[in-house]
């Protein structure tokens, strides 16, 4: 029995500080990410989740120029990048798409700019990588504070606005003739989405950001309509996937393959497992959502 | 500035601006930027495996680039479009950073593929990337007519006999193809921002679908020769100016449009 189990899980797992700590960060994040991302799917917004991921390559370089913490200018890039689709227009369904992309395009423009000169004055090149992929392995633990903290003020957001939130999510038209004031709420939820995209890519980096927000989510409105059962299902979803991930991550040091021992990267198995995990809830209800 | 290697820039430069002047036109009216987004960000993975497995890179862009385009139009058409295309990126994105960690040399190729390396391009790249834009341009020519159909009237499309799930892939694949000739110069985020910005200021400028196309294609040349121009001068990334002016023209449109719905005299007035 427990050779078996040692084959699943290599000695020391549990025993392992930052393993321990990823674990910690990841669950934070699957759960604040599951329920911003339902709201994100309901109301077509996974562009807007994603680009916000991408631009916090922009503030992480311009947090590193000016040599403050990472996640001031994560938070400060994700705030005017939300107000910006904001203002050119994210709430009409047609253009909404444009307005996205026309702020992605200029401020992946400016993270050129900021990362070239990063680049010139550090010498480091691992800053690229890091700011595009983050590291689950390799965060201190001091970052776990303010890493709580967003993820409470963006949870307390979409507490505060629940019902609004959902109905006009839902049937814009319906919110609009109740009185429900659209686009306030619209603009409280983009910056509930911009706090936990803010943190989600200080904690795991912008591809599982996106994973995270939009897969379970995804997959959880596929199995079930009801808003808490999915909200539910979507949590149950990331942490499983973010747990075993973390664990497959852990073990694939002590693999074979490749030759040289670094380990395979824990954002691929996440994103692998949410992506799986998405297919076969796909497989489950044939109706259309079109 | 013109002159040795930056002829080859100004070459390549041009080519994947036509290109995708003419591609983005048809992905800002069918509000696809998210589309136009995920397939050059995704092919990234492609890249990344072609350099572990020490082949041509262009042919890991383009079997990545087409996996996706595939992948979007697959599970597009059973779910909503923008959670399909922002799962079938991170899944790729997901193998790219599996294959940049197989990959044993730490230096990873990740900025000039995100940013380009315009002006770095060699004079053994401009063949394949020239024949790559005259199939682009081939099949958006034999695909206009169906294609802005089925864009602008998708009903009278379908009513007309177009299958629409067919020109969706075909669509697809022409931005992939786009994709996979330009990354390697101008990068996934350059050529984004040509395929947005352009042609979206075109479309505020001129109604009739031929003359914003042209006019697509001729904002998007201004933007990457100026922006060229910029960064030999200034020293600066290309990525940053391409960014920037589509982001500018952009806006100069829908000022330009809005001026005009106002009326010259009530604009002076007010």
């Amino acid at each position: 029995m427990s050779s078996a189990l040692r084959a699943i899980i290599e000695p020391g797992f549990f025993a392992s500080s930052p393993v321990q700590l990823a674990l910690e960060v990841a669950t934070a994040v699957a759960l604040v990410a599951s329920v911003i991302g339902v709201f994100t799917v309901i109301r077509g917004q996974a562009f807007a989740g994603h680009s916000l991921a991408d631009l916090n390559a922009t503030g992480g370089a311009a947090a590193f120029l000016v040599g403050v913490g990472a996640l001031w200018g994560f938070i400060a890039i994700s705030i005017s990048a939300a107000g910006a689709m904001q203002a050119v227009g994210i709430e009409r369904r047609r253009g909404r798409d444009l307005a996205t992309g026309i702020v992605l395009g200029a401020g992946l423009g400016l993270a050129a700019l900021l990362l070239y000169l990063v680049s010139t004055t550090s010498h480091d090149s691992g800053a690229t990588n890091l700011v595009l992929f983050g590291s689950m392995f390799a965060f201190s633990s001091s970052t776990i504070v303010p890493v709580v903290a967003l993820g409470l003020v963006a949870l307390a957001i979409v507490a505060v606005v629940y019902r609004p939130l959902l109905l006009s999510s839902v049937s814009p038209e319906l919110a609009a003739a109740r009185g429900v004031p659209i686009r306030l709420v619209g603009t409280l939820y983009l910056l509930a989405l911009a706090a936990a995209v803010a943190l989600s890519c200080l904690a795991i980096g912008a591809i599982l950001s996106t994973a995270l927000l939009i897969g379970p989510p995804a997959a959880a409105l596929r199995l079930t309509r009801r808003p808490w059962l999915a909200i539910a299902a979507a949590c149950a979803i990331a942490l499983t996937s973010c747990w075993v991930g973390v664990l497959l991550a852990y073990d694939s040091y002590y693999w074979d393959w490749p030759p040289h021992q670094d380990g395979w990267p824990v954002s691929f198995f996440i994103v692998t497992l949410v992506f799986l995990a998405y297919l076969a809830a796909r497989t489950r209800s044939p109706r259309s959502r079109r | 500035m013109f002159s040795g290697f930056m002829v080859n820039a100004w070459l390549v430069a041009s080519i994947a601006a036509v290109v995708a002047g003419l591609i983005g036109f048809f992905v800002v009216l069918r509000g696809a930027a998210f589309v136009a987004h995920a397939v050059p960000n995704g092919s990234f993975a492609g890249a990344a495996g072609a350099g572990l497995l020490g082949i041509n890179v262009l042919l890991g862009l383009g079997a990545f680039s087409l996996l996706g385009a595939l992948g979007i139009g697959v599970l597009g058409r059973r779910d909503r479009l923008d959670v399909a295309t922002a799962l079938t990126l991170v899944a790729m994105l997901g193998l790219g950073a599996l294959f940049v960690s197989f990959t044993a040399e730490s230096a990873s190729p990740a900025y000039s593929l995100l940013f380009g390396e315009v002006l770095g391009v060699a004079n053994n790249q401009l063949l394949p990337t020239a024949l790559l834009a005259l199939a682009a341009i081939g099949a958006l020519a034999v695909l206009y007519r169906p294609l802005l159909l089925s864009t602008v009237l998708a009903e009278v499309g379908a009513a007309r006999g177009i299958p629409s799930a067919r020109i969706d892939l075909c669509f697809l694949a022409c931005v992939a193809l786009a994709t996979t000739l330009s990354v390697p110069v101008v990068g996934t985020t350059l050529i984004f921002s040509l395929m947005i910005g352009a042609p979206a200021a075109a479309r505020s400028l001129a109604k009739r679908p031929a003359s914003a196309l042209a006019l697509s294609v001729a904002i998007a040349l201004a933007t990457v020769w100026l922006s060229i121009a910029l960064a030999y001068d200034m020293n600066l990334p290309v990525g940053f100016f391409v960014g920037v002016l589509s982001a500018v023209a952009y806006a100069l449109g829908r000022g330009w449009a809005a001026w005009r719905r106002r009326g010259p005299a009530s604009a002076a007035a007010g």
